[in-house]
């Protein structure tokens, strides 16, 4: 087919001419067989590409295709409706700041006014080379699910929680220099093609991703907002009623 | 459905405000890991039902769910023993549990949390269910920004593999079970159960038409029973407590302990576990109190997909049944608490930023109602807005509720109807300018 013609419609995707190596594919054939039909593996095939490129390219978008005996326009298909699958290639850190209501009012909109403005690029524009350290991807995104510590903002979809301009500009410059400050909650911060490969659901299949997914496994997930009911019911001896000995399950109710 | 022995309720009177049942471990240190799980009862509840000489009947584990009132834990607050029943049983189809844990509607943040500090509760929980209803596949589809909940969850699943509580033969019992921790890629809507099931398959997030329900033709075109997180966490408790004892908690027709997340303008926002009908009063004053002193002006029962409240619902207790009289839903008990500065007309534009952002496009009521309230609510809250345009608000939003092809639709038409019904004047004051404009064309441009 002609790639000369551009028709309305059609998403494009970059051609990078990647192949992807045997260890690509030796985990893509591994997430298939998780699961009992194949396809289920697309979303995860898709993030394992953008793990290796930084972005979802035409020649991703053919891979996962490959892997799964589906139409590369089936694999875009799903590929674009997605937020998470990047079209353009990502920084080496992706920084999404919360602008629904909550975060919004407490400061979500002028955390991403600030950074917008410092890093001179409107919202989902790249500050730097992509792929190059300290080059950032900047997004608004909707809901984090961590409201009960807004205004938050991820980086590589680790929490930083609490933020105001200030604290988040700081950040920001902190990963411009190439420094990797710890998340609120998560794991050490790695960079986004990193993160990726974990959320493709590989999780330490070599000996240095073990290591690293054994040390952020263990990166602080509870903080006071987490804990303040268990606190405060602790600190007041309020338990919920307590369980009888010993209970048998119920009969089963004879068929009508 | 209750039991009908005539065991004497108990005194439900020493019932403590807070009640931590499935919060209980989070404090614990590193809460997250088998050993701390296991001393803590962990996997007890799954050594009775599947470690004895012969294991339950999976029947019998559906009668307790039944008899215990468990109510989904994801907004509807459908009965969670119900769901089960209605899987068709010998009709030689594969069964399938899928979780839904693709928690994102605005203001929740419970789901989250519990993956991180208390994943083995999952696990028990998905391996208790999946005998009930015959599963040997269970598929926890967990939202793909939740990176850390994904490793502790996968690390947990084979942390979970080597003890003998997944994989085959569990216990000894002859039962099989293999759990899969799928990451989604960002959708909304992939919380809606069919769009879910879809995702999963690795199709785009789109909704089905039901009938025929999950129950019948879900995963696959299998039987599948699809729960929210906090339902199947709430499993392993109820199985070693007993219907009766879950029942102590909570209201009757909501029985039961519920997280509760309070955020936005109150002193100590935070997760609070407390029995179902709780109010936000009670709620609030455990928080500390309203920030600064300053008053509520509105809230959110369960997330922005909820009709809000005002302070004249401060006592209305948070169960399904009672938040449905007052005129809401109960949601994911989500309570955004918005102080006197906040505007609704600008909270309602951008929630419906976001409705419109995630609309997935598949029916036109949404896909088209989405995108014209929102160019409508941009002129209202930079002041250019007719009162014209908010009759056209009304209308359109009444006309989108109820004829979407999911409840996405209904959603999205809600804030405006609700904040319409509460607080109209605000909307109208920014029409004729009594009400200075509360964005600037400027700073629309660039914040969407």
């Amino acid at each position: 087919m002609s790639t000369a013609h551009h028709r309305i419609g059609v998403p494009e995707f970059l051609r990078t001419g990647v192949v992807f190596d045997q260890l690509t594919q030796d985990r893509a054939t591994e997430l298939i067989g998780r699961y009992p039909v194949p396809r289920s593996a697309l979303l995860p095939l898709l993030h394992l590409v953008q793990s290796v490129e930084g972005f979802v390219s035409q020649d991703g978008i053919a891979f996962c295709a490959d892997q799964l005996a589906l139409e590369t326009a089936e694999v875009a298909a799903v590929a674009t409706f997605y937020t998470m699958y990047k079209r353009k290639p990502c920084g080496e850190h992706l920084v999404s700041v919360c602008t629904n209501a909550l975060c919004a009012v407490l400061g979500g909109d002028a955390i991403l006014r600030t950074l917008t403005d410092h890093l001179g690029v409107a919202k989902d524009g790249t500050a730097g080379e992509p792929g190059e350290t300290g080059s950032i991807t900047i997004e608004a995104a909707e809901c984090l699910a961590a409201c009960d510590h807004a205004p938050v903002v991820t980086v590589d979809y680790e929490y930083y929680d609490e933020q105001n301009p200030d604290s988040a500009l700081d950040l920001v410059q902190a990963l411009q220099r190439g420094e990797k400050p710890h998340p609120t909650r998560g794991g050490a911060l790695s960079d986004f093609r990193t993160a990726e490969l974990e959320i493709a659901g590989i999780f330490g299949d070599t000996p240095e991703g073990a290591a690293r997914v054994a040390a952020e496994v263990d990166g602080p997930s509870a903080t006071e907002q987490t804990l303040r009911g268990s606190h405060l019911a602790e600190q007041n001896h309020w338990q919920a009623p307590v369980m009888p000995e010993h209970v048998d399950l119920p009969p089963v109710p004879e068929k009508k | 459905m209750a039991m009908s022995d005539e065991s004497p309720t108990p005194a439900a009177a020493a019932v403590a405000p807070l009640t931590p049942v499935l919060t209980r471990r989070w404090a614990s240190p590193r809460s997250w890991t088998i050993g701390t799980y296991e001393q803590l009862d962990g996997y007890t509840a799954l050594k009775s039902v599947l470690g004895g000489p012969s294991p339950a009947n999976p029947d019998q584990l559906i009668e307790l769910m039944k008899n215990s009132g468990l109510r989904g834990r994801g907004g509807a607050g459908f009965p969670t023993g119900l769901k089960w029943s209605f899987l068709p049983q010998g009709d030689g189809k594969p069964h399938y549990l899928v979780v839904n844990a693709d928690e994102g509607e605005p203001g929740t943040c419970k789901d989250i949390p519990l993956m991180m500090a208390d994943p083995h509760s999952l696990i028990e929980g998905c391996i208790i269910t999946s005998y009930a209803i015959r599963a040997p596949f269970c598929a926890i589809y967990v939202r793909g920004e939740a990176i850390h909940a994904l490793r502790r969850l996968t690390v947990a699943v084979n942390e979970a593999k080597a003890k003998g509580y997944l994989g085959k033969n569990i216990l000894g019992s002859g039962f099989d079970l293999e759990i899969v921790v799928h990451a989604g890629a960002g959708a909304y809507i992939c919380g809606e159960e069919t769009a879910l099931l879809d995702s999963l398959e690795g199709r785009r997030g789109q909704p089905r038409l039901k009938p025929p329900f999950p129950a019948v033709a879900g995963l696959y075109a299998c039987p599948t029973v699809v729960n929210n997180v906090e339902t199947i966490c709430s499993v392993p408790p109820i199985v070693l407590g007993g219907a009766e004892w879950y029942r102590s908690l909570g209201t009757e027709k909501s029985p039961g302990p519920k997280i509760y997340s309070l955020s936005g303008h109150v002193t100590r926002p935070g997760q609070y576990e407390a029995p179902m009908g709780t109010t936000l009063r009670q709620l609030i004053e455990m928080a500390g109190g309203m920030q600064g002193g300053i008053p509520l002006k509105f809230f959110t029962p369960g997330g922005s997909s909820t009709p809000i409240f005002t302070p004249e619902h401060l006592d209305v207790p948070l169960s399904f049944d009672d938040v449905a009289a007052a005129g809401s839903m109960l949601g994911t008990t989500a309570l955004m608490c918005f102080n006197e500065t906040v505007s609704v007309p600008w909270a309602v534009w951008k929630w419906l930023e976001f409705y419109k952002h995630e609309s997935c496009g598949k029916c036109t009521p949404c896909r088209e109602g989405t995108g014209w309230l929102v160019q409508i609510l941009r002129r209202v809250v930079t002041g250019e807005g007719t009162m014209a345009d908010l009759d056209t608000l009304a209308d359109a939003a009444s006309n989108i509720a109820g004829r979407s092809f999911c409840a996405l639709g209904d959603a999205a038409a809600t804030p405006i109807l609700s904040s319409f019904k509460y607080f109209r004047s605000d909307f109208e004051d920014l029409v004729t300018g009594r009400t200075a404009p509360v964005v600037s064309t400027h700073d629309l441009v660039g914040a969407h």
